[in-house]
């Protein structure tokens, strides 16, 4: 039996709408009905590849044309599987594209930001020191801010693992992708953000016992 | 004037990278596991937020995660947009 969920307003609640649906039954049919469905799959998700890859080109500046067409129909191939592996964890709680789109997005994201890091060394933490050190000098009237990136850097020399240090520094202050650190480190996104979220914590704890009050704030823009 | 706003965001935006978001956030892949469902809820004007919690403090922490809502959110719109 099916629970009911909760959806964005206007849909239906059991397995989802009537279009998802259809997206479904297709999918788990045989022959040319399959077969059909899969082809209109595969064009939904290269759209979105090429969407993602179209959104980064800038950081692309290298590649010809023809390269960024090949990534998007890579990305489209490698989510189609993803997509067809999956099907059984769709619960309709989105519409069944606005769930399929994830994956091609995913899968374009990933593969741009590899490209772009291609050849490149992940930066020493020698020059993340230095965006510490620009904030800490230029922190002017304020002068509880010099303090305050005085003491994360020494935190983070003092009380992080050198695990710990070398994904925080990679990822926060000199820009490397965690995808691109994921793949150089052989393990996972999710692995490397849960030792992030360890490093940050600890880090956290450290300045508040040196009596710093840490003001909260985001990365992700609205 | 404006050149002390912009210090002031400047560190405020290295303090977020580094110290990341307080408070229990979901793990990368509790975040793509909820991800469609977020956007469809955020862009139908539902408390995103409330249903999902967790998400926002992720996103707030995880530059990748944060830029695949972004791609999400905005290829959706678009194309509700264009159908509408």
């Amino acid at each position: 039996m099916t629970m009911p969920i909760e959806t964005p307003a206007g849909q239906a609640t059991e397995a989802g709408d009537d279009a998802s649906r259809l997206w479904l039954d297709r999918l788990a049919a045989s022959g040319a009905r399959r077969d059909e469905a899969v082809v209109e799959l595969h064009a939904l998700l290269l759209k979105a590849a090429r969407f993602e890859v179209d959104r980064r080109r800038a950081a692309l500046p290298h590649l010809r044309g023809g390269d960024h067409e090949d990534l998007a129909q890579q990305s489209a191939d490698d989510a189609l599987l993803a997509v067809l592996g999956k099907l059984g964890e769709f619960r309709g709680e989105s519409r069944f594209t606005t769930w399929a789109y994830k994956f091609a997005l995913l899968e374009a994201a990933v593969k741009v930001r590899r490209r772009a890091w291609q050849g490149r060394e992940i930066p020493l933490e020698d020059g993340a020191w230095s965006v510490l050190a620009d904030r800490a000098s230029s922190a002017g009237s304020r002068a509880e801010d010099a303090e305050l990136f005085a003491a994360i850097r020494e935190e983070i020399e003092r009380s992080l693992s050198e695990r710990q240090r070398e994904v925080l520094v990679a990822v926060t202050l000199n820009d490397v992708p965690i995808d691109v650190l994921a793949e150089r480190l052989a393990t996972t996104r999710g692995a490397l953000y849960k030792t992030l979220h360890d490093a940050r914590h600890k880090l956290r704890g450290a300045l508040a016992r040196r009596g710093f009050q840490v003001r909260s704030g985001g990365e992700e823009e609205r | 004037m404006s050149n002390d706003r912009q210090q002031t965001g400047e560190h405020d935006r290295v303090l977020a990278r580094v110290l990341g978001p307080e408070g229990p956030e979901l793990s990368c892949e509790e975040c793509f596991a909820q991800l469609d469902r977020y956007v469809e809820l955020a862009l139908a004007g539902d408390p995103a937020d409330e249903k999902a919690p967790g998400m926002r403090a992720h996103l707030e922490g995880c530059p990748a995660c944060a830029e695949d809502f972004r791609s999400l959110r905005d290829l959706v719109s678009g194309e509700t947009g264009a159908e509408s």
